[in-house]
Parts: structure tokens; C-alpha cells; sequence
């Protein structure tokens, strides 16, 4: 057991510095979110409400445990992506405990557009799918929607991540034994009656939940019947007639509640078996991270200042603390769970690489979950590293990361640049969760080193036709490089696009962590059989 | 010195606290307890608490507490050599006294002829008139007819008191200010008391004005002595009933308190009394004291004479039962400091304090310590019936001073938390607390004067209270570990959000109101209890019972109103003043009922014509039955 000890000076004007400029992008965030929170604002929100309904999250509120946490994901969705607001991407999707099971809940919000799919909001759902599948939550979907977005059903509905696959996914997860519950709330027209339809239950609110394939308009149009949309399809319907839906709620409340006891009928397990210890502080505040991360991106600074106020008790024991340096590994515990934690102190050289493959099979041997904490501009590059074989060492990262069956976290602590992405477990290399912080870039590579390979190309160019690239000329090609990169390098960017999961304050990344790890011990860690590494 | 009779067990024919008392200092003295019970009181604490319980079937006192038969049997199977009457119930009856001798057992009283000396509350008069002892002028003869009650009253002026002849405790107690309200008091009067002692009679007293209630309690042996142990002040009282009394009367002078005590003596030898006795009297403005009754038994508010003699006047009961001298004399009796005694009851001060049943969910006593003393015979779940008082538990305060037994008191009952049945606790904590009564500016009017202060039109529930309910709900929330994830952070992360403030809402009842409350986080000083699904708030010194909407039960449970007259509490039917059909106005008695000895008269809330009548005569009915169908005028037209 080995403490680590801080060296920051946390009343240093450096630290002070760092801390200011950290809270102010987290202040940032934070109205951010709660703007988001608003929903389609008060109006939309005032005719939601008039008609007896509760709003998107109180309907959460009501479905959760008493006091339970709610680890939202993509909040960010959508944000600034439509030219128009559509907050959240009109979804609210996140884990909560619900009779003490921990429930993926995708709730429409009707004060958004009407609840309707735009492309991103099916991608939010899609990627809410596929946590509750990769971490068998049973999912909980409150439903109140105006189905896909029609003006935009090119980019909704033929694809193979488009409208679909909800509910083969539905199908699918029903299938492994993770239960999907409908409430529906609101209307539920055209595909988005499947959503209820091919749940295990459904619980329908009377008066103004609905359920059909065509709607009022469409059936007039259709056949000439007159017909009212209760009539139609509402609960009395669906509830006493056709089958549609199991149970008959009184209004959003019971609705909620008659979800809650579904929920207390699954004879849950979780699966997944960790050797837990009773979880501790870790000795040196999470709040101090504010105060840790340099303002200037450039600035180096000690990974081990972040581990010290993620882990219980700031205990980390580290692995080949003496190789590859620039890639911290040890294992800690956080909230009493297990983990392996791979951060980056520097460029990834070929050791840093080796190391990193190798901790990661301990890792997976022994069924811990791994941690990624990301701030790598790359690997090594240059004539005596290509000779060393530094992309084989980094394909042996990749490798062991793309492989690991244990569960992953990846948390994007600074930059995530070109194949450092893919080592430190990005995107594509399906960690559980990815998150990023306000203070996070992300991009191909640095928006400097693209704005100089391009200058470099343009340079090259002039003076194969005899001239020369003046100062002027360098600045105007550089300037919109480093605006774009700036721009779609920042972490808004990124989770608008669910390229994340969400952005989050420093300061909740322990308890974030924790939460995911715990959620994600509802499936079970599987072994891992690794590909061929390259030695 | 004559050899003793052994004495190794003791059965005491009482429950509750007093019960518990009693057997306490039995068991000091190294004697077996024997508990007796009715039915329902099988589970209740005297049981547990003695070394044989001996059940006496029935509910009622009448065919429990009452049967003295069965007492007798059970001290004798037992193996008791003597029965404690208590206070209530047969401790003043002449008959139990005399076939407790009959049986070549001891009565932990006084002489069966002492008891019937003063049983009759107009031969007690005579009697103590010739001995001496002050009177309130009145009428005690036996001649029972309105007309001889009319002509009394007239003669000693209104307001008179009427009062049953074989009674105490307030049963069949009646002020009446004027004649035209003579006839219907007299006849309740005297119904209550048949029901009460089975004796109807009843004579008529000057009530006076202002008046202070001031009682001596004296002790005889078997050998001639007597002695006086100072005197209570229990002016504080509603309904005839005390609810806090104290030792010594403040600002009773040495000589008044020799006056009275030796008043008091004269009493007790005036009817050859042995044992525990105290003698009432009404002490007016200008330190004039009547001899009102002399109660042949322990007292309810003895502690605090024990408080401030350091005596145990059951241990002093049971020597001198024995035979035992008394072992001080009159200048020996100590008087040290300051006593104070309220009584707490299940009962509804805000409903002209009508007893309470139910069951006691939250019960919790204050800490012990010095001066500090908690009568009680009633633990946490016990259920409180109509059938027997409804007192909880009597919580007694002593020191050097009486302004420091009153804070003592005061914050003692400010530990006390009940739930699940209305109390007086926030009433006691108010009169402690009342700047006059502070000052002790006592008389037994005390109560009513002050009652809109006592008993003030509770506020409303507003959002203070509404975030206190949810914090203590939320903070009395059990955890639900998971035994597959036993430290799971979704426990401990109360109302967490990813980068939004924590949110913790829930939908609160209180009294039929309900509240959506999303609680803001902070922590305010709540006292509350959580049991089960109940959370018992303190606020503006009541409890409130705070429970959770439950949507499911909600919808479950969609009962029509009922329109009908229900029972207020448990009890059983008396009289139906009326028939099926029959046309009634507001106010119109219609049924009668009887619970806690008391009676209580249903009426119509509006002119209409009976429905249906639900109930028969000797029915017992339980709270909220209904019992009157009504169908009011305007909408029969």
C-alpha cells in the first residue's frame, strides 16, 4: 500500500490560477446544463403540465429510489448542432436506481419539438441501448413522443443506426434477459408504437397515453374513419381490448409507480463480482483538482496529482513505476471497487506501450475493471522511434485495450490526440463510459501541428515553383485551421455529437466513476482472449 | 414486639403505571409480584414486568379489574400473603377490603370501615364537620330528588357543583351556573356515576371561586400515629381532572401548612385510618381551606411528596399494613426542595381533551437522571383501548428550587416523543412554559382561562415545515444494500446528478394535506422519528404524523365519502334518542355513547330526516363507524 503524497502547494498563486480558470469552465458548464435541464422552456413546459403530466425529470424523480443518484449521459446532445434548440436532443437518458436495481431510463421530452426523433436523438437513445446492453440494465422507456422527425426522415429512419434499431435492440436485450419496460405517457404514434408494443410490460396513463400505428389525421386520410385519438388508441383501448398494453394507470404518478413495482418483480442479480472493500476518501480532496490541472494546456504537471484525489484513501500501488514513465499503471481502489488505472504522464514511447499491454492483461486475468485517464498529444515520432518499432508496440496497446473484456472507463483529462486516443481506449474501443472534462480537447491532432503539417505542404509547394511562403500567407492559411480545431476539438463539440458521453466537472469524477463501475457490475466480467500481438 | 406475618409476595389488583410502581418497590424489598389482567391487557407491561401474571378474562373493569372474586383467586393460586388495590378501579371499595381480611389476606390499605367512613361523600361531611375540619357549605343528604337539589343550590347560591357520592377522580362532576340548567346536569350527572361506581347518588356544594386545590398527604399506623407529609398543589387541573401537581404549594406559610396538615390529621383519626390517605381541601384567596374529600388510597401524584421527603410511601404502605410503627415523627418529616408532576394522557385537548385510542408507534421517554422520575406503564407498540384510563405515564421533575423542577420538567418533556395517538404533551409543554403559571399564580381555573394561549389554532403547514417533514424522511430513510454490491455509491450519494444540483423530492401527507416537496438541502434542526412508514415531526411543539403518498394505494383505495355520523372514538352505545324516519334539527341528540366513562352525545350536523340507525344499544363501536345514516332536508326537497 503506498499513499501518494501531494506535492502542490494548493495556496500557491500557480495553483490558485489553475483553480480560477477550471471553475470558470465548469461554471460554464454547469448554467450550460441547467439551461439544458429547462427542456423546451417555460411555455412549453406550462402547456405540458396544465394538461396533468409531469415534466421529463420530475417523471424521473418520481420513477427513482428515494434519494437515489442519477448518472445522466449525453446531456449535451444536439447542442448547436440543428441551427435550432433542441435541448438534450428531446431525450433524457441516464441510470437510476429504481427498487434498488440500477434501470437505464430513456424518457422523451414533449416540451422538446414534441418529443420527436432528430438524428442525434436517435443516436442518444441508440447509445443508451447500448449501455443498458453491454452492462445489462434493465431499461425503463417513459414514453411521450411524436415519433421520427419528418422533415429529417432521411437521417432517421433507413439506416442501420437509425429508427430500427431501437427496437431490434428491444428485441435483442429482451432476448439476453434484460427486461424493457414501456410507461407511456403521452402520445406514441407510427414506429414509436413499437417502443411499448415490444416491451415485456407496458403501463399505459389513461386520458393521455396513446398507442397506434396511424394517427387521426392519417386514418381520415386513409379511410375515411372519424375517429378521436383516445378512441383510437388509449388506454381503455389498449388496457380492455386489445392487449396492447398490461397495465391501466390513473395518471403519471400511478403510472410511475406501477413501473416502480414491475421493476421489484425481476429477482434481480448482479452478475458481475468484484472483491470490494469498504470505500474511504481519498485523502486530498476531488475538489483540489480544479487547482491541479494547469491553465495552460502546454504545461506538464504529474498524473499522480489526479489519481491522489480519485482513489480511496490516495492509495495507489504502481506497476513498473521505473519503465515506459510516461504511462502511469497501478491498481487502487475507488469506492471500494477494484481498479486498474492507466493515466498518461508525457508521449507514449514504445516502453510506456509494452508496459501499458502488459498491465492490462493483469488487469484482465484478474477481472478488474480498467481506468483510462487521457491527456496524450500521441506517440513518439521521429526516424530512431519508427526504428524501434514504436508503431508495434503501440499496435500491442491497441490491441490488449481493444480486446480487455473488463469493464473500461475512459475519462479524457486534457488532450486526445491522433492514435494516443486509440491506446488510451477512445470511442471506438467501446469503453463502458467516456467522459470528458471542460478543460479537454480532442482532434486527430493538436490544431497547431495540423496548421503547421498544412503550412509545412503549402511551403513546399511555393518553393518547388521557385517562391517562398511569406508570414502573411502562413497566418492565413494557419488561423482558420486553429479556429476549426479549437472549435470541433472542444469537448460541447464532441458530446453534441455523442462522441462521449457527456462532459463532466472534475470534481464528480469519482463519484462518476463509481457510479458506472457499480452499473457496470450488473453483467457479468467476462474473460478476455486477446489477438495476436506483434512482438 | 409481635412476630410479623411473612410477606413474600404481593398481588397487585391495578394495571399500568401504577401497577409497575408498585411492583418496583416489592421487588426492592425482595418480594415476589404478582400481576393480574384482562384480555387485553395480556401483553401489556404490569404483565411483563411481574413474576406471575394471572389473567381475569374480560375487557371491561367490570369483568376484570372489578371482579373481586377473581382477585381474591388469584392471590390465593399465586401464593400472594397481600393485595395493593393501586388508585382506581377497587382501591376505595369497602366490600374488596373486607373480603381480602375475610380471605386471611392483607389489604395494602386502609380499614374497609375507613374506606366506607368516606366513601359516601355526604357522611364524610358530617363527619369531618364534627372533628373539626373546615366545610364548603352544601347539601350531602340522602334525599335524591331534583326538587331537594333545586331548593339546595338556591339556598347555598349558584354556581354549585354536583357531585357523586361515591366518587372521585372528576366522574360525575357537574358545574352548574344556573337553575334552568339543573335537571339535565343532575340527571348526566347521575349517570355517569351508576356507570362510574354503581352508586348514583349525589349531593351539591358551594362552588368556589378562584379556588386552589391543596392536598395533605397524611400517614397512619396501627398504633395511634399520624402524620402529615406535607402538602400538593394540584389547581392545575381540566375537567376536574389534574394534570400538573407539585410539592410544596408555592407560597403556602409554615404556619398554613401546620394548619392544614394538622386539619388533616384530625380527618384521618376521626375515622380510625391506617395507612397512605390524602386529605383534599379548596384553599380560596385569602387562605381559608374547605375540606373537600379524603381519598383512602395512594394518589395518583405521589412522587412528588416522595421527591421531596425521600420516602417510599409503598414501602411505608406495606409496613404499616404490617403492623410497623411509623418510623419518624412529625418533626422529623423532611421537605427539600421543589417537585413537579405532569400527567401525560393519550388524549385530544384540541377535541375538549376526549381520550385517545390507538396504538402507540412512537413512545419514547426522557433520559433518566438526577431529579429526574418516569412513572409509566406503557412501552413503544402497546395499544391504548377505551376501555381503561387513558393515562401514558406520569414524568416527574425535582430541585432545589421550583423554578429549577420546572425547567427540569420542561426540558424532559421536550425528550418525550409520542406518536400514533393524539397526547397532551404539546398542552403540558405550554402551561410549563406560561409566564403566570412560571410565576405560579395558580388556581383551578387556571386552564380554562388561558385556553386560546394553551391551545392555539395550530398554523398552517407552510414550506418550513413542509422541508423539515423531508428532511426527516429522508434522513430516517432505510438503506437498501444490495448483498451483491454492498457498498454500491447509489446508496450513499443522496439525490446526486451529473453536474446539476442534488434533487431529492417526495410526495408528503400530513392531516389530509399533501405536499410535493423537493427539499433544498438544508440542514435544519428537525426533531422527527421515523417508524416504519411514519415519520413523526416535531413542529411548533406537536407532533405531526407524516406519511408518503402512495400512488398505488391511492388508486387502489378511491372509497366513496360516507356521508353518515361516525363514533368519535371507541366505545359502546348507550342510548338512540331517536327512530328510522324521524325528522331532526342541527343539534338534535341522537345517539349516546360511552367511552372512558365518559359519555358523549352524537348529534345532527344539519336538519334532515334518520336514514338508517347503525348501531343497537350496548353495542361497542370503534372509531370512525358509522352510526347515524343522515339525509339532509335540502336534499330530500
Amino acid at each position: 500500500m503506498t499513499v501518494l503524497t501531494s506535492q502542490l502547494d494548493t495556496r500557491s498563486p500557480d495553483f490558485l490560477r489553475n483553480h480560477d480558470a477550471m471553475q470558470a469552465q465548469v461554471a460554464n458548464l454547469h448554467e450550460l446544463l441547467a439551461h439544458i435541464q429547462q427542456g423546451g422552456g417555460p411555455k412549453a413546459q406550462e402547456r405540458h403540465t396544465s394538461r396533468g403530466k409531469l415534466l421529463v425529470r420530475d417523471r424521473i424523480d418520481h420513477l427513482l429510489d428515494l434519494g437515489s443518484p442519477f448518472l445522466e449521459v449525453a446531456q449535451l446532445a444536439a447542442y448547436e448542432v440543428y441551427g435550432e434548440d433542441v435541448p438534450a436532443a428531446g431525450v433524457v437518458a441516464g441510470i437510476g436506481r429504481v427498487e434498488g436495481v440500477e434501470c437505464m431510463i430513456i424518457a422523451n421530452d414533449a416540451t422538446v419539438k414534441g418529443g420527436t426523433y432528430y438524428p442525434l436523438t436517435v443516436k442518444k437513445h441508440l447509445r443508451a441501448q447500448a449501455i443498458a446492453k453491454e452492462n445489462r440494465l434493465p431499461c425503463i422507456y417513459l414514453v411521450d413522443s411524436g415519433g421520427a422527425n419528418l422533415p429529417r426522415q432521411d437521417e432517421v429512419f433507413p439506416d442501420r443506426e437509425h429508427f430500427g434499431r431501437i427496437f431490434f435492440n428491444q428485441a435483442t436485450m429482451s432476448a439476453q434477459g434484460i427486461p424493457q419496460i414501456a410507461v407511456v405517457m403521452g402520445s406514441c404514434t407510427a414506429g414509436g408504437a413499437y417502443v411499448p408494443a415490444m416491451a415485456d410490460e407496458t403501463i399505459m396513463v389513461r386520458n393521455q397515453a396513446t398507442i397506434f400505428l396511424a394517427g387521426p389525421p392519417l386514418v381520415k386520410a386513409a379511410t375515411g374513419e372519424v375517429v378521436t385519438a383516445e378512441e383510437l388508441g388509449g388506454a381503455d383501448v389498449h388496457c380492455k381490448t386489445s392487449g396492447v398494453a398490461d397495465y391501466y394507470a390513473e395518471n403519471d404518478e400511478h403510472a410511475l409507480a406501477l413501473a416502480r413495482r414491475c421493476i421489484s418483480h425481476l429477482n434481480w442479480h448482479k452478475q458481475g463480482k468484484l472483491q470490494a472493500r469498504t470505500p474511504i476518501a481519498p485523502r486530498y480532496s476531488p475538489n483540489e483538482l480544479y487547482g491541479v490541472i494547469p491553465a495552460d494546456a502546454k504545461q506538464p504537471y504529474d498524473v499522480r496529482e489526479v489519481i491522489a484525489r480519485l482513489v480511496d484513501g490516495s492509495d495507489f500501488d504502481e506497476f513498473k513505476a521505473l519503465f515506459g514513465p510516461t504511462l502511469v499503471c497501478g491498481f487502487a481502489h475507488l469506492y471500494g471497487y477494484p481498479i486498474a488505472i492507466l493515466a498518461n504522464n508525457g508521449i507514449l514511447f514504445a516502453e510506456a506501450a509494452q508496459k501499458g499491454a502488459h498491465f492490462i492483461e493483469l488487469a484482465c486475468q484478474r477481472g478488474i475493471p480498467l481506468v483510462f485517464l487521457q491527456n496524450i498529444t500521441g506517440f513518439m515520432v521521429g526516424q530512431k522511434y519508427e526504428a524501434g518499432g514504436i508503431a508495434k508496440h503501440g499496435a500491442k496497446l491497441v490491441t490488449a485495450v481493444a480486446c480487455a473484456q473488463v469493464p473500461k472507463f475512459t475519462v479524457i483529462i486534457g488532450g486526445s490526440f491522433g492514435a494516443g486516443n486509440y491506446g488510451m481506449c477512445g470511442r471506438a474501443y467501446d469503453p463502458r463510459f467516456l467522459w470528458m472534462w471542460p478543460n479537454a480537447r480532442i482532434a486527430v491532432m493538436g490544431g497547431e501541428q495540423a496548421a503547421g503539417v498544412l503550412v509545412q505542404v503549402k511551403r513546399e509547394q511555393t518553393e518547388r515553383t521557385g517562391g517562398t511562403l511569406g508570414a502573411e500567407e502562413e497566418a492565413a492559411i494557419k488561423e482558420p485551421i486553429l479556429a476549426q480545431y479549437e472549435h470541433q476539438g472542444h469537448p460541447y463539440y464532441s458530446s453534441a455529437r455523442l462522441w462521449d458521453d457527456g462532459v463532466i466537472d472534475p470534481a464528480q469524477t469519482r463519484d462518476v466513476l463509481a457510479l458506472a463501475i457499480s452499473a457496470a457490475l450488473n453483467a457479468p466480467i467476462e474473460p478476455t482472449r486477446f489477438g495476436v500481438f506483434r512482438m | 414486639m409481635s412476630l410479623l406475618k411473612p410477606l413474600h409476595t404481593l398481588l397487585i389488583a391495578n394495571r399500568g403505571e401504577i401497577a409497575c410502581r408498585i411492583m418496583r418497590t416489592a421487588r426492592s424489598l425482595g418480594m415476589r409480584t404478582v400481576a393480574v389482567h384482562s384480555d387485553i391487557d395480556t401483553d401489556a407491561r404490569h404483565v411483563h414486568e411481574a413474576d406471575i401474571a394471572i389473567s381475569l378474562g374480560g375487557r371491561k373493569p367490570g369483568e376484570s379489574y372489578l371482579c373481586i372474586d377473581k382477585i381474591i383467586a388469584a392471590a390465593k393460586s399465586s401464593g400472594a400473603q397481600a393485595i395493593h388495590p393501586g388508585y382506581g378501579f377497587l382501591s376505595e371499595n369497602a366490600a374488596f377490603a373486607r373480603a381480602i381480611e375475610e380471605a386471611g389476606l392483607l389489604f395494602l390499605g386502609p380499614p374497609a370501615s375507613a374506606i366506607e367512613s368516606m366513601g359516601s361523600k355526604s357522611a364524610a361531611k358530617t363527619l369531618m364537620g364534627n372533628a373539626g375540619v373546615p366545610l364548603v357549605p352544601g347539601y350531602h343528604g340522602e334525599d335524591q330528588t331534583l326538587e331537594t337539589f333545586r331548593q339546595a343550590a338556591e339556598q347555598i347560591g349558584y354556581p354549585v357543583l354536583l357531585k357523586a357520592a361515591a366518587g372521585g377522580g372528576g366522574k360525575g362532576m357537574k358545574i352548574v351556573e344556573q337553575e334552568a340548567d339543573l335537571s339535565d346536569a343532575l340527571a348526566s350527572a347521575q349517570r355517569e356515576a351508576q356507570s362510574a361506581f354503581g352508586d348514583a347518588r349525589m349531593l351539591v356544594e358551594k362552588y368556589v371561586l378562584k379556588p386552589r386545590h391543596v392536598e395533605i398527604q397524611v400517614f397512619a399506623d396501627q398504633h395511634g400515629h399520624c402524620l402529615y407529609l406535607n402538602e400538593r398543589d394540584c389547581s392545575i387541573q381540566r375537567r376536574h381532572q389534574k394534570v400538573i401537581e407539585e410539592a410544596p404549594a408555592p407560597g403556602l406559610s409554615p404556619a398554613l401548612r401546620k394548619a392544614m396538615g394538622e386539619a388533616a390529621v384530625r380527618a384521618a383519626q376521626a375515622i380510625g385510618y391506617v395507612g397512605a390517605g390524602t386529605v383534599e381541601f379548596l384553599l380560596d384567596g385569602r387562605g381559608e381551606f374547605f375540606f373537600m374529600e379524603m381519598n383512602t388510597r395512594l394518589q395518583v401524584e405521589h412522587p412528588v411528596t416522595e421527591a421531596i421527603t425521600g420516602l417510599d410511601l409503598v414501602a411505608w404502605q406495606i409496613r404499616t399494613a404490617r403492623g410497623e410503627a411509623l418510623p419518624i415523627t412529625q418533626e422529623q418529616v423532611p421537605l427539600v426542595g421543589h417537585a413537579m408532576e405532569v400527567r401525560l394522557y393519550a388524549e385530544d385537548p384540541y377535541n375538549d381533551f376526549l381520550p385517545a385510542t390507538g396504538t402507540l408507534h412512537l413512545y419514547q421517554e426522557p433520559t433518566s437522571g438526577p431529579g429526574r422520575r418516569i412513572d409509566s406503564g406503557v412501552i413503544e407498540g402497546d395499544t391504548i383501548s377505551p376501555f381503561y384510563d387513558p393515562m401514558l405515564a406520569k414524568i416527574i421533575a425535582w430541585g432545589e428550587s421550583r423554578e429549577e423542577a420546572r425547567l427540569r420538567l420542561l426540558a424532559m418533556l421536550e425528550q418525550t416523543q409520542v406518536g400514533g395517538l393524539r397526547t397532551n404533551l404539546a398542552f403540558l409543554k405550554r402551561l410549563l412554559a406560561h409566564s403566570d403559571f412560571a410565576r405560579a399564580e395558580l388556581d383551578t381555573g387556571f386552564i380554562p382561562r388561558y385556553r386560546d394561549e394553551l391551545l392555539p389554532t395550530p398554523p398552517a403547514y407552510d414550506d418550513s415545515f413542509w422541508q423539515a417533514a423531508a428532511q426527516g424522511w429522508l434522513a430516517s430513510e432505510p438503506l437498501t444494500a444490495r448483498a451483491d454490491d454492498p457498498y454500491a455509491p447509489w446508496e450513499v450519494l443522496k439525490g446526486w446528478r451529473t453536474g446539476l444540483p442534488n434533487r431529492q423530492a417526495l410526495t408528503l401527507t400530513c392531516n389530509e394535506e399533501m405536499q410535493r416537496v423537493s427539499w433544498d438541502g438544508k440542514d435544519r434542526n428537525v426533531k422527527a422519528q421515523r417508524r416504519e412508514d411514519t415519520l413523526y415531526l416535531e413542529w411548533n411543539g406537536e407532533t405531526h404524523t407524516v406519511t408518503r403518498f402512495d400512488p398505488l394505494m391511492a388508486a387502489t383505495f378511491k372509497t366513496a365519502h360516507s356521508g353518515g355520523l361516525t363514533a368519535p372514538m371507541n366505545g359502546s352505545i348507550v342510548r338512540i334518542l331517536v327512530e328510522s324516519g324521524q325528522s331532526v334539527e342541527t343539534g338534535a341528540p341522537l345517539v349516546v355513547l360511552e367511552a372512558m366513562k365518559m359519555e358523549h352525545t352524537i348529534r345532527a350536523h344539519a336538519p334532515g330526516v334518520v336514514r338508517a340507525i347503525l348501531c343497537h344499544e350496548g353495542d361497542m363501536v370503534s372509531e370512525g363507524s358509522t352510526l347515524v345514516e343522515m339525509e339532509a332536508n335540502d336534499v330530500a326537497a
